[in-house]
């Protein structure tokens, strides 16, 4: 028996003061089990201690929402008796560490979260971040990193049968030593057939499914607490291993068996694995759990309490069966030929009962595993910054040659050679897949569909976290509403460095305050995510990178897509050129790809005017009266303008701005979506009524893209030349 | 006309395939499970797309042990018709229904993408309705779908018409391009794309109907 030591205890990532707090709520000092178990309850990953008290500041409500967090998804009444569960995850530390794995269990693990529920994913999307692939120390590094995150998320989305069908893909030096992979997945059911993860009625059966038990995994939870060092390599056993078929069975097995009205409560074992789902079920039902170690089923020999405990081990459920009931829940998953052994039963008295061969070796109220994990009101000053307001002066020299290198740029760049990896289209529920502003799958039992968009900035949020995130939630409402659809409802992921760095904290409470603004002026409630800290590798955080999960409801049609159809088509900017200033300019990417700088502010955002122009923009194409829609994001007009063109047909632009040449092609102004219609008048009738500016900037033509402001060419070039350098760039870095 | 969907641990795209013959094309449709020692009371067999097993050991390998393959086998050789579609198309040449194998993509990678196919014959009840060099748009999700086989067997099914479908624009590195081929009975056809994710306008495409609606025309014929 190991000897609780103060060694023991930090190795554990306790503080002396938390340890203190487990001996007072004990009232004895705790076995080493014990103290397994409070560690991994405990970190940051499973208490969410250090942003909880913050996380309160999100609206978390609206006549939509059926369950908000809390629990393993958020849930959105979408109509007709039906519902949808989702929730963005992160897993950036096992895909650093083991890319293919730790993104693969990444998908495995949400999908987990969804099914658990009792609702069918049909769609994962992810967003990613990267150091850069052409990095002249870490270019080879960063590459493997994304080929392997990539493959184990095609890997394991493919076998499993849920279409990946979107998300973003961003690259900065912050993120070479530490990627961002937040994986998000949706699930619809029925809105009377939601299971939840509570431990009810005394002397129900606990049931053990899925995967036996192995030493995969231990302490990943407490890995993704702590900052990334030289010697994290080491961590590689921490990361789980994961196998797609056998999630697959899960999933038809589990929902088969809840058809059955057998099952009382049912929970994945995802992080803290064994040890979380038995705790939280038993605090959220107000109950006891008591387990015998000697029946979960195990891979390897000789493992003990502790490690059977803390495994991390994928594709394994925990139910609560009615009593009596076992054998038509046991029959189910003989169907599907997986193991479902009782492993224990509810009590009556709020605890955590861990046996091992009869004798008792972890004995801890549920309720100070799950909810009485330390809150932290941690310092936080000024947010961390290094960059100056003012930028340099600056001239382009060709802003055609600008364009094309925005247009082969990282974040810009065509991203087909990673989402074509994926199957975007099984469950043939996919009416826009990856590539367009929104992924949108339709409800077959419905006439409803789900549109859903991921968005963060991590450049805009590291000049103003709070003006960041209140942007990432403006654009991701953006996206849905440029297709049409209604955003109702988010999820977030919040990936930034280490919490006990004041400077890191201010980034995060800003964040979220600003989020939370937002959130509550769009009217898209929070109704679950994650929060992913420690993102730091030798002391060097990432950016403070918040990432939204939108998604709006729209009637299923045909949507409305981004390449201009027919020549002779009036092109209306919806929401007018906006404005710009030299420091505003500092946050774009063309101030990042061209310039290579970083300074000044992010764009300026007046949310009243963004609600009216994405009012005014779903009214028209819900109204079939635009040809093609698109959003104005990273690269402003001229890059939108580029990608509208890609089909084949382009357009010619006059305008007379008065903004100086740059300015106008690349500011990243929001509140912008550029049209195409047969009929501008009613888009302008439209438009006029929601008080939205829809300048009439130019015509659709075969095959050129041209701009003119105020008489003076400022780009005039084929399709051809732009298109090229966008659709290979991402391939050609790859191959270097 | 009824169809019935084979369903094999893994399977994916089963529930596809009965949606679009169901509900897109109005005909009866049902599910055989795999371990199921007959297929019951249907006119045709569809082996739909996913991972069968995890597609562990090699795509289709193990499928092809399923109690059920032996009726499907049965059911082929009396004449019956039977379709395997992507990892369809894998297990039925690991069982020998036909012939050649598929192996991993010439770039290595799952390729998910709607390309063009040619109607190479329309002497089947898989493509009667169809035109010849009549192009289908249909989308194709795979990694393992290059199709191989020995210059004897490739040449047989030239001789023999036995190449339904070619890639206009080949994605995986298949031998003489092809997508799909019929047994010698042509009551057997493998095919890597998926037409039952085109079989509705909403889709993107309803090519894949054709396919569709050939079997029930030929069914029609068959049995006045």
């Amino acid at each position: 028996m190991n000897a609780i030591t103060p060694d023991l205890i930090a190795a554990h990532q306790l503080s002396e003061e938390e340890y203190r707090r487990i001996v007072a709520l004990l009232g004895r000092q705790p076995t080493y089990t014990e103290l397994g178990i409070f560690s991994v309850m405990w970190s940051e990953h499973c208490s969410y201690k250090s942003s909880r008290l913050h996380l309160k500041k999100l609206p978390t409500r609206s006549g939509l929402v059926v369950q908000g967090p809390g629990e393993n998804a958020g849930i959105i009444d979408v109509g007709d008796g039906y519902a949808i569960a989702f929730k963005i995850e992160s897993h950036n530390h096992p895909s650093f560490i083991e890319p293919f794995q730790g993104a693969a269990t990444g998908v495995g693990g949400i999908l987990r979260d969804v099914f658990t529920m009792g609702a069918r994913p049909i769609a994962v999307m992810d967003s990613l971040r990267f150091g850069p692939l052409d990095d002249p120390q870490v270019g080879g590094r960063n590459r493997r990193i994304l080929e392997g995150v990539v493959s184990g998320i095609a890997y394991y989305g493919n076998c499993f049968g849920v279409p990946t069908i979107g998300g973003e893909c961003v690259f900065e030096p912050c993120y070479n030593g530490n990627p961002l992979v937040n994986v998000f997945a949706l699930g619809v059911f029925r809105k009377d057939e939601i299971f939840y993860a509570r431990a009810r009625g005394t002397g129900n059966p606990v049931v053990y499914v899925g995967a036996k038990t192995g030493r995969d995994g231990i302490h990943g939870a407490s890995m993704a607490s702590a900052e990334f060092t030289e010697e994290s390599r080491q961590k590689r056993p921490n990361v789980q291993v994961g196998d797609p078929f056998l999630e697959k069975l899960l999933l038809e097995a589990c929902l088969e068996a809840m058809k059955t009205g057998a099952v009382v409560g049912i929970q994945d074992m995802g992080a803290a694995g064994l040890t979380c789902s038995t705790c939280e079920m038993g605090s959220r039902g107000g109950a006891g759990i008591e387990i015998e170690l000697q029946l979960v089923p195990q891979r390897e020999t000789g493992m003990t309490p502790y490690e059977i405990m803390l495994s991390e081990s994928q594709e394994r459920m925990l139910l609560v069966v009615d009593k009596g009931r076992e054998e038509e829940v046991f029959r189910v998953f003989r169907k599907w030929g997986l193991d479902a052994v009782t492993i224990g039963q509810v009590t009556r008295d709020g605890m955590l009962r861990v046996k091992d061969r009869g004798e008792v070796v972890a004995e801890i109220p549920n309720r100070a595993l799950a909810d009485e994990a330390p809150l932290y009101d941690r310092p936080h000053a000024a947010p961390l910054r290094a960059a100056p307001l003012d930028g340099p002066e600056f001239a382009s020299r060709s802003l055609e040659a600008d364009l094309v290198a925005l247009l082969a740029s990282g974040d810009i760049s065509n991203k087909r050679w990673i989402w074509e990896q994926y199957d975007y289209m099984v469950r043939t529920n996919t009416t826009q897949g990856p590539g367009g502003d929104a992924a949108i799958v339709r409800i077959k039992e419905t006439g409803t569909s789900v549109a859903m968009a991921l968005d963060g900035n991590g450049r805009y949020c590291y000049l103003d976290p709070r003006q960041g995130a209140k942007l990432a939630v403006a654009e991701c409402c953006r996206n849905l509403s440029t297709v049409g659809a209604l955003p109702v409802a988010a999820t977030n992921c919040l990936n930034f460095g280490n919490p006990e760095r004041p400077e890191i904290m201010a980034q995060l409470v800003q964040a979220i305050e600003g989020m939370g603004e937002a959130c509550a002026f769009f009217e898209t409630p929070i109704t679950g995510g994650n929060v992913s800290l420690y993102n730091e590798t030798l002391g060097e955080a990432v950016y403070p990178t918040p990432v939204l999960g939108i998604v709006g409801l729209m009637k299923t049609t045909r949507p409305v897509t981004i390449p201009f159809k027919r020549p002779g088509r009036a092109v209306i900017l919806l929401g007018g050129p906006g404005t710009c200033d030299p420091i505003r300019f500092g946050s774009t990417q063309y101030a990042k790809v061209i310039l290579k700088q970083l300074w000044g502010m992010p764009p300026a955002l007046d949310m009243d005017y963004e609600k009216r122009v994405q009012a005014a923009a779903r009214e028209i194409v819900a109204a079939d009266l635009a040809e093609s829609a698109h959003d104005l994001s990273d690269g402003g007009l001229a890059v939108a303008l580029a990608e509208c063109s890609f089909g084949g047909v382009g357009a010619e632009l006059d305008l007379a701005s008065g903004l100086r040449p740059e300015f106008l092609l690349f500011h990243e102004g929001p509140s912008r979506v550029l049209i195409s219609t047969s009929v501008p008048a009613e888009v302008e009738r439209i438009a006029g009524r929601h008080g939205v500016e829809a300048l009439r900037a130019g015509v659709t033509i075969e095959g050129v893209v041209r701009i003119r402001d105020c008489g003076v060419t400022l780009a005039d070039c084929p399709i051809a030349r732009l298109r090229e350098p966008w659709d290979t760039a991402l391939e050609s870095r790859l191959r270097t | 006309m009824r169809f019935g969907v084979v369903v094999f641990p893994g399977s994916n795209c089963d529930h596809d395939a009965w949606y679009a013959v169901s509900r897109n094309l109005g005909q009866e449709a049902g599910y055989i499970w795999h371990d199921s020692p007959a297929i019951g009371d249907v006119d045709v067999v569809i082996l739909p797309g996913g991972f069968s097993y995890g597609d562990y050991l090699r795509c289709g390998a193990i499928a092809k042990f399923s109690p059920v393959m032996a009726a499907v086998k049965r059911f082929a050789a009396s004449g019956g018709l039977v379709l395997g579609i992507c990892n369809g198309f894998q297990i039925l040449v690991e069982c020998g229904l036909l012939p050649g194998a598929l192996i991993r993509n010439r770039g290595l990678k799952f390729i998910c993408r709607p390309v063009d196919l040619s109607v190479e014959t329309t002497d089947s009840p898989f493509t009667l309705k169809a035109e010849k060099g009549q192009v289908l748009r249909i989308p194709i999700a795979h990694g393992e779908g290059c199709y191989f086989a020995d210059e004897r067997t490739l040449d047989e099914l030239e001789a023999e018409d036995r190449v339904v479908f070619r890639y206009v624009d080949n994605p995986n590195g298949s031998l003489r391009s092809i997508a799909g081929i019929l047994n010698e009975g042509r009551n057997v056809m493998g095919m890597m794309p998926h037409p039952e994710r085109a079989a509705d306008p909403l889709m993107g495409s309803s090519d894949g109907r054709v396919i569709l609606e050939s079997m029930v025309a030929a069914l029609a014929t068959a049995r006045p």
